[in-house]
């Protein structure tokens, strides 16, 4: 069973390709956003892969495009009560709240464990005010090792900040811009689904000057317990991800993608190469797996090899050739 | 090493009303101890994620793991149709398990409660293979009615102590009942079962000042420690989350009883 091995570790020929002359015949794998040239276009999204420890029992974090890793603030968060977690049809709701150990034990513990790697290094960045914001972002700028800083400013499962900044056009341009001033790093903003018009976020976003655009956060939903008559989730709400979103974020990319000029990292209930690949065709420069890896800690490898697989079979040479061409 | 492989069906039978018998053939179990657990992965696409069952034995060649868990959703209900020579998909060994090691030399007590009973299977199998002649193990087990469950199979670890909601058998009413009834006295206390229960149990064991090893259950989403799902509150600073949350999935499902807030 393909399932049984440790993905990848064969795989050497892959682990040098950012930099290295391409071999005739083997499809061009390499991406860039903002400047930041990733060997592949396959990522984690944030929250679902901590910071690549626990899946590096099952996959070789050699292999990815980037590591994506959990949201952190300045000081630790200690997150919502339980249950954190139900499973909806197709998919699952979740309101983990944020926790994490503050950047203090991030940058001592999860960076230098990820520097062991070669993949890049995307770090997912939250708070309750722009000034928390800020000092992450301050922080991260002494550690050349983090190519790219994510935004997060549409998590729907805490009460202040993150999404505050998320769902107005006006509040989103101001934290980008005042970002954009301290971040070393490029900056991309990771855009909420749960707004009226996802163009008009994206707009904000790129008028404010950022460098990237990640989409989409999860959408807010709920479930019922009809024999307890209580809410499933402490948090009553939860964010929805799982394959059963996947036509809303391929919808919401394609959307973006022709509404701004950044660079788009797609995500949404990707399961397989196929769904990856509709992300590309959407305007995707790079896709991220999230709740997938929860049912199948080798998703992120086999979409990749998937895509490999599609590249090759239909003679595509390079992924630049896949992205936004839908028509 | 976790893994997530596909196992083969070994049988499957109902040893009571809505609570099914698995053994599963897979080289995970090598690896398996008592009061560790696999996800179990439903076939059906509209069911994603993988269900935590506890294992209840590990057969002794290291080559078949036996689960037995209550039909609770949609999950457990497909596993339920699984026959002889299906193929099922599974992760693990999760968890830390129990440290039989702990019962060696003394007066032990196995607590279980309606479906936290199948764990103390392979947890009285471990400490009687590594027993002394001072290592008494008692087994108190409390079920909803006169559908007892693995109780026989206990039988031959050690004595078994049957509590039942219903006083159709022993004791008439919970665990803590029976052994406040029959007398009943150990040095360490193992537990899996419901919350109330294992509150009582905390309890306890903090009056007698005797250590209990419980193991808890929560909603989880990934079972591997990244999701942060499944957490509970702890005494100390724990040395992952660094705010008192331990994660049931990793450093769990079995905590001394002290050291978590429940």
């Amino acid at each position: 069973m393909a399932e049984e091995r440790k993905l990848g570790i064969s795989r050497e020929n892959h682990t040098k390709s950012s930099s290295g002359e391409q071999k005739k015949g083997v499809p061009d794998l390499r991406t860039t956003i903002a400047g930041v040239e990733f060997k592949n276009p396959v990522m984690t999204a944030s929250g679902t892969f901590g910071s690549g420890m626990e899946y590096g029992e099952f996959v070789d974090l050699n292999r990815l495009g980037a590591v994506v890793t959990k949201g952190v603030a300045n000081v630790p968060w200690p997150g919502n009560p339980t249950p954190r977690v139900a499973e909806v049809y197709g998919g699952m709701l979740n309101a983990i709240g944020l926790q994490n150990p503050g950047i203090d034990v991030f940058m001592e513990r999860d960076i230098p464990f990820l520097k062991q790697y070669d993949t890049k290094i995307i770090v997912n960045v939250c708070g309750k005010s722009v000034q928390d914001y800020i000092d992450v972002v301050e922080r991260l700028s002494e550690e050349p090792a983090v190519a790219l800083l994510e935004i997060n400013v549409s998590c729907p499962n805490v009460k202040e900040g993150a999404i505050a900044f998320g769902q107005k056009a006006e509040a989103l341009y101001n934290i980008t811009s005042e970002l954009k001033k301290h971040a070393k790093q490029p900056i991309m903003m990771k855009l909420s689904p749960n707004v009226t018009d996802i163009t008009e976020m994206a707009r904000a976003a790129e008028a404010a000057g950022a460098d990237a655009l990640s989409l989409i956060n999860t959408i807010t939903g709920m479930k019922i317990d009809i024999y307890k008559r209580k809410f499933v989730l402490a948090n009553k709400t939860g964010g929805m991800s799982g394959p059963a979103i996947k036509p809303i974020a391929v919808r919401m990319v394609y959307q973006v993608a022709q509404a701004v000029k950044l660079p788009i990292l797609g995500m949404g209930g990707i399961a397989t190469a196929e769904d990856a690949i509709e992300f590309l065709m959407a305007g995707a420069s790079a896709v991220s797996v999230g709740a997938m890896n929860f049912v199948n800690p080798y998703a992120t490898v086999e979409v990749l090899e998937g895509i490999e697989a599609y590249m090759k079979k239909y003679q595509v040479e390079k992924l630049s050739d896949l992205i936004g061409v839908v028509e | 090493m976790k893994r997530k492989v596909t196992s083969k069906v070994i049988s499957q039978k109902e040893i009571s009303p809505a609570i099914f018998d698995l053994w599963l053939e897979t080289d995970l179990a090598a690896e398996a101890r008592a009061g560790q657990f696999i996800g179990v992965f439903p076939k059906d696409k509209s069911t994603l994620l993988p269900r935590p069952i506890s294992i209840c034995k590990v057969r002794e060649d290291g080559k078949a793991l036996r689960i037995v868990y209550r039909i609770a959703g949609q999950g457990t209900r497909e596993f339920s149709g699984l026959r002889e020579g299906d193929e099922v998909q599974i992760m693990g060994p999760l968890g830390n398990g129990f440290p039989a090691e702990a019962g060696l030399g003394k007066k032990v007590f196995l607590m279980g409660g309606g479906i936290g009973i199948p764990p103390m299977v392979e947890l009285a199998k471990e400490i009687k293979k590594q027993s002394d002649d001072n290592t008494v193990i008692q087994s108190i087990m409390g079920y909803r009615d006169a559908d007892t469950f693995l109780s026989e199979e206990l039988g031959k670890y050690g004595e078994v102590f049957i509590a039942t909601e219903d006083g159709s058998v022993g004791t008439k009413g919970n665990v803590m009942t029976a052994i406040r009834e029959k007398g009943l006295e150990a040095e360490v206390i193992f537990a899996c079962g419901p919350m109330p229960m294992l509150r009582a149990i905390k309890s306890y064991a903090q009056e007698k000042g005797i250590p209990a090893y419980i193991s808890l259950e929560e909603h989880m989403a990934c079972g591997v420690g990244a999701c942060l799902g499944c957490v509970v509150k702890t005494r100390e600073v724990d040395h992952h989350s660094h705010v008192n949350n331990a994660r049931i999935c990793t450093d769990g499902p079995v905590f001394e009883a002290g050291d978590v807030e429940i």
